[in-house]
């Protein structure tokens, strides 16, 4: 596939039996079927086990004979090579079926663990995202998956097949010679051995090789990422240096590992010769020497059954290694599946409302355009509180982690269609608060009460409806301008979504696109400006409709004559409703109704624009550029 | 394309010729043992003779050890052409990328260029790997096993005339619908990759509008369609395994039965005929037919499948620079003064807009020049001429008097220092990054240009001071910080024209004065070139140039400017009224 690294053999193979059985568990669902593939494994191998006694058969059983005869009656065998015709016919159909089915079943499994990881993905805190990186997320779904795929399609068919096999061989050897038997397990012993051995270093020299590949790797995608910076200082040379030496490396370990992996299969081939000869020396001697009652024939058939012995033996060590990887990857993926989901103990929950004749707040099915908390309490009563946007913090900590506490008793109060402006240093903490309010992290002390209602009481998906936010980092979807828009409010009509783009003063820029609203967008709405893509996003906020904004430095990487283009689209969704504003430009925030100064996690200072300047403190100088934000 | 990827082979020409020479003797021995062993079963063991036992066993025994030897080779050498040839090319490919201009790394995006560096390279030495090796193997295998059929026994041989084309023709037919369908299958997996990872990157949003379960059905329908067709394809491949059976199966009964009577019919005497021996060789030689065409199929495939990667790879091979030094370049530069004359501009020949157009600009040596203008109206394409970053569509661009296209490149390069906007710090410490503008400069040199660029103060701040490790793209340094050492590097260049492209967007208004206040004391003779967002960078400026959709809108001081140029007013007074920013 691509996009993918070249897996790792492991120099000593360990089964992980908890994954294992875990896995096993997804079979569950596919009793039938299964058993059905494990009979026609049996069936198949069996034929092909009887297929290399035949050749003896024909030889002993009937050409012989008939070399003794005058005139030779061909029709016993061919009776012999029809009912060889027959079981071959079946071993045939099984292959087929059990290849065929296995397919169904893996498939099956793949994608139920595919829908499942994602599903699950989807319910994860956003600490989970701050702490794995994408790469490593994304090669659960490639990498991960594809270690399994090879597994459940070849492998454990294939080690089947050959473990049905090498008991059967091993049965038929004992029969046929109980002395020779013990010759040949002492060779397949040493050579077991030398596969060891030689697997060891290879998969010692493959994990080499992919260190040094991700080191090469490493240094290409810095070095191209940054080669026009490269190009200005005329650093080619010098980083060809350096590229040159870790390349060489690479090389190096590749070769290596590579010598290793492609010497097995000649090496393994002809230890399984010379145990032939082996054993036709030994057995020779023996027969001639009349010991252990071993007829001449009875040597032939064993030599043909060591044949087949030793290449299921080969293919079974071989496979371990690809099970080994794809352990593994079931490891990791299973390691994302129980990663515990967002914690969600909240009950109340937001509905459609409408005043009834007494002037009380109830419950209602169709959209109204009133919103209602639905609080029921534990005496069985239901209360509702109407949804006006009305944010407060009691003596809010927080940290990231239990030791570093990033917010320090943070107090303030956002009324119903308030603004309220954080400014601050990077890392002083004005994300973190607006992270709390919709719960993307929990406190660590204190309280926050939306419209009244303690919001660890609020159903975190009907809190999260209730709140809109812009980021400074536009995420586009790929799909069309409409789509996008659309996300804000999946049922939204066209007409909807038309209004909030020109609420959003995007609808003008839209209508020049080839497609107008069908335009399709991919890669991040690669193709647009910085401020156009900005500028969909706060339509998408604004289909939403939400009571609560966000705004989290939503024109910091726009220049200054398009943020007045987009600060108008910003002024109009702003406008009647309770909005929370981080900004690194002081113009963007002046009209706040309350500006908070955040240092270290701390509130320093709070005001108005006005009341701050007077205050001559923080705030001021920064205003006056005597001060650094950085 | 292949013949120019095969040109990066060079030194291991010898390894690339050597493995299927180690190749072809392994299989001749490889096709001579199991006759040898017939031999051994005939006249050995079934005539009980010790002595021929022991010959044969001996010899057999040198076989071995030889075909060993060679298959050991083979594979020794098959290991270091792939992995050899891997290095040439993606040196070759590095290098070649160095030697690209602007505009060839815009059109293919670093990120693509990337992929081909890394995945498109391994897919090739794996292929390569495989051509060299297993893709020989194959179809001398079948020839010399089929040779030794018909020296066996001429009239049972001809059941491999029919076998192969049943196999060859199954397998055809199965490898064509399978692969249209795979190809199909590796886009809908671009796809999933693409919904999983704007997931990722768009994990915030989801979670604010509560989209989680509209994302979950987005993927479920893509992962559906993976599922019904990658099912689709193998379902198809199922067939692989029953074809061969059925193959070797039925060469093998009808080896049986028109083998026993040919014995019969000769009595068993290797003189007259055929004998048991000669049928267990039949039987061997079956499978190696056989076997070899199923590889040979299953290589196809892989060297198809890698096709895709070969021809990303050739396509940087064969990109050719748009910026080249001149025959008889020109190795000094008088001074730093510029001059645009009528230049026009645009992306790529076929790009439908000029980003520039008409430009002229006189600079003097040692001036400052401001520029403003809003996104898109061409500002970082106007300077990037003059350090020959991009080359002019029609006019010319001049420093020190003469074409930017007479000097040679890096002479013109080390004059013109530039501070990109879309800076990069590599991984290493802060002077091995400062050493980028002069590999030997001392560290009172790295002191003096950091006190320009006012980096020194928090450098020494820091625990380490400047040995401080900066992480892979300057992720432990703010933006300011980032942007004052991006300044400092370049200032090292000791360069006759400095470039600012809006690199002090994230310094604050005292810190950015005091940065010009030193460039106007202690490096008076360069002219300096900064473009800016804030009015307060540039309105001290000798000449402020306002640029406006790739055109001239305006030259003057701030003064003059604010008299009669309509969009610098709009600009100042916009920034007046929000106050000085942070």
């Amino acid at each position: 596939m691509r996009g993918m690294k070249p897996g790792v053999p492991l120099g000593r193979p360990k089964l992980d039996k908890v994954t294992m059985n875990r896995l096993l568990g997804y079979l569950k669902n596919y009793k039938f079927r299964f058993t059905l593939v494990l009979l026609c494994i049996v069936i198949s191998a069996i034929a092909g086990v009887a297929g290399s006694m035949f050749l003896r058969i024909v030889i002993d059983d009937y050409i012989m004979p008939l070399l003794q005869t005058a005139a030779p009656d061909f029709s016993g065998l061919f009776q012999a090579v029809l009912t060889m015709g027959g079981i071959y016919l079946l071993g045939i159909c099984a292959t087929y079926l059990y290849n065929r089915n296995m397919v169904v079943i893996s498939q099956g499994i793949l994608k139920e663990i595919r829908d499942k990881m994602f599903a699950h993905m989807q319910r994860l805190p956003i600490r989970y995202f701050d702490t794995h990186t994408h790469g490593d997320i994304m090669s659960h779904y490639t990498n991960d998956t594809d270690t399994l795929r090879q597994m459940l399609s070849m492998s454990i068919p294939q080690m089947f097949s050959s473990i049905i096999t090498i008991v059967a061989v091993f049965c038929a050897m004992l029969y046929t010679s109980i002395h020779l038997t013990i010759l040949v397990l002492i060779v397949v012993f040493f050579i077991m051995k030398i596969f060891k051995f030689i697997a060891g270093q290879s998969g010692t020299y493959f994990i080499k090789q992919q260190e040094a590949l991700g080191d090469v790797n490493g240094y290409i995608e810095e070095m191209i990422h940054g080669q026009k910076v490269v190009k200005v200082f005329c650093h080619e040379e010098k980083a060809k240096e350096i590229f040159d030496k870790k390349n060489g490396e690479l090389c190096e370990n590749a070769i290596r590992a590579n010598q290793y992996a492609n010497i097995l299969m000649p090496i393994m081939m002809n230890l399984g010769n010379l145990q032939y000869i082996l054993i036709a020396i030994v057995g020779g001697a023996l027969a001639v020497n009349g010991i252990g009652g071993l007829t001449l024939g009875a040597i032939a058939s064993f030599l043909q059954l060591s044949k087949s012995f030793s290449m299921p033996i080969s293919q079974v060590s071989q496979q371990i290694n690809s099970v080994v990887m794809a352990m593994a990857g079931a490891k990791r993926i299973f390691a994302l599946l129980d990663e515990e989901v967002e914690a969600d103990n909240g009950y109340v929950t937001l509905v459609n409302a409408k005043y009834d004749e007494a002037g009380e707040l109830v419950e209602c099915k169709e959209h109204t355009g009133i919103w209602a908390w639905k609080h029921p309490h534990e005496d069985g009563s239901t209360t509702y509180t109407k949804l006006t946007g009305d944010v407060r913090f009691f003596d809010v900590d927080f940290g990231y982690t239990e030791e570093k506490i990033v917010l320090h008793d943070i107090t303030l109060y956002a009324e119903p269609g308030q603004k309220v402006a954080f400014v601050g240093a990077t890392g002083a903490g004005k994300t973190t608060i607006t992270n709390l309010i919709n719960r993307f992290y929990d406190i660590a002390d204190g309280k926050i009460r939306y419209d009244g209602i303690n919001i660890n009481k609020i159903k975190k998906e009907d809190l999260r409806h209730s709140l809109g936010i812009v980021l400074q980092d536009v995420n586009l979807f790929t799909g069309t301008v409409m789509d996008n828009i659309r996300y804000g409010k999946l049922d939204a009509t066209d007409e909807e979504c038309i209004n909030a783009a020109k609420l959003a003063n995007a609808d003008s820029f839209i209508r020049m696109l080839p497609e107008g609203y069908q335009t399709v967008l991919s890669g991040d709405g690669s193709g647009l400006s910085q401020g156009q893509r900005q500028l969909i996003s706060i339509a998408r906020a604004a289909v939403a409709d939400p009571p609560v904004m966000i705004l989290d430095e939503a024109t910091s990487s726009i220049d200054t004559r398009t943020e007045a283009i987009v600060q108008r689209g910003m002024d109009a969704l702003m406008k009647g409703r309770t909005v929370f504003v981080i900004a690194h430009r002081l113009s963007t925030v002046q009209n706040s109704d309350v500006i908070m100064v955040l240092e270290q996690g701390r509130i320093i200072e709070r005001g108005d624009h006005d009341h701050l300047i007077a205050e001559k403190g923080k705030y001021y100088q920064l205003y006056t550029g005597a001060f650094e934000l950085e | 394309m292949v013949r120019q990827l095969l040109k990066s082979v060079r030194e291991y020409k010898k390894s690339s010729f050597l493995t299927p020479l180690f190749v072809t003797f392994e299989v001749i021995l490889e096709v001579i043992i199991p006759m040898l062993m017939a031999k051994l079963i005939d006249f050995g063991i079934e005539a009980g003779n010790m002595n021929y036992i022991l010959k044969m066993g001996f010899a057999l025994i040198v076989c071995c050890i030889v075909s060993l030897t060679f298959g050991a080779l083979s594979g020794k050498h098959a290991a270091i052409a792939s992995a050899g040839f891997a290095k040439n090319l993606r040196q070759d490919m590095y290098e070649k990328v160095q030697t690209y201009a602007f505009s060839n790394i815009d059109k293919f995006s670093s990120a693509s260029i990337v992929t081909r560096l890394t995945t498109d390279i391994t897919n090739i030495q794996n292929a390569y790997q495989m051509a060299i090796r297993v893709a020989v193997r194959s179809p001398i295998m079948l020839v010399f096993a089929l040779f030794m059929a018909f020296q066996i026994n001429a009239e049972l041989a001809p059941i491999f005339v029919i076998a192969i084309p049943i196999l060859a023709i199954g397998l055809s037919i199965i490898i064509y619908h399978a692969k249209n369908i795979f190809e199909r299958v590796f886009h809908t997996y671009d796809e999933l990759n693409n919904v999983v990872q704007e997931n990722l990157h768009g994990i915030r949003v989801v979670k604010s509008f509560v989209r989680e379960d509209f994302e979950t059905e987005k993927f479920s329908n893509v992962s559906k369609i993976i599922y019904k067709d990658f099912s689709k394809a193998e379902k198809i491949l199922a067939f692989n395994a029953p074809l061969m059976q059925f193959c070797a199966y039925g060469c093998m009964l009808l080896i049986s039965w028109l083998g026993a009577k040919l014995i019969v019919a000769s009595g068993n005497n290797p003189a007259l005929g055929m004998t048991t021996g000669d049928l267990t060789s039949m039987f061997s030689y079956t499978m190696q037919i056989l076997m070899s065409l199923m590889m040979f199929s299953m290589v196809f495939v892989m060297i198809t499948i890698s096709y895709a990667s070969m021809e990303r790879a050739a396509e940087i091979l064969s990109e050719e620079s748009d910026i080249h030094n001149p025959e008889n370049p020109v190795y000094e530069i008088k001074d730093g003064s510029i001059s645009f004359s009528h230049v026009n501009f645009q992306y790529g020949a076929h790009a439908d807009k000029l980003c520039l157009h008409d430009v002229s600009l006189e600079i003097p040596a040692g001036s400052t020049v401001g520029i403003i203008g809003g996104t898109g109206s061409s500002k970082s394409t106007l300077v990037q001429m003059i350090p020959r970053l991009y080359d002019v569509t029609a006019g010319s661009v001049k420093v020190g008097g003469r074409d930017v296209r007479e000097y040679d490149i890096e002479t013109l390069r080390g004059a013109v220092a530039m501070v990109l906007q879309k800076n990069e710090l590599f991984s290493g410490t802060i002077k091995d990054n400062l050493r980028w503008g002069d590999e030997n400069a001392t560290d009172e040199q790295m002191r003096y240009v950091c006190q320009l660029a006012q980096a020194d103060d928090f450098i020494q701040n820091f625990p380490d001071g400047y040995d401080t490790y900066i992480e892979q793209g300057g992720t432990n340094v703010s933006g300011g910080q980032k942007q004052r050492l991006c300044i400092a590097r370049a200032l090292l260049k000791h360069p006759k024209i400095l470039i600012l492209d809006d690199s002090t967007s994230a310094v604050d208004t005292k810190t950015d004065a005091l940065i010009r206040q030193a460039f106007r004391e202690e490096i008076p003779d360069t002219t300096k070139i900064i473009i800016a967002q804030r009015i307060s960078s540039v309105e001290d400026a000798d000449m402020i140039l306002v640029l406006d959709d790739g055109e001239i809108n305006g030259i003057g001081t701030h003064a003059q400017l604010l008299e009669n140029n309509s969009i610098y007013r709009e600009v100042y007074e916009s920034q007046q009224k929000g106050g000085l920013e942070e």
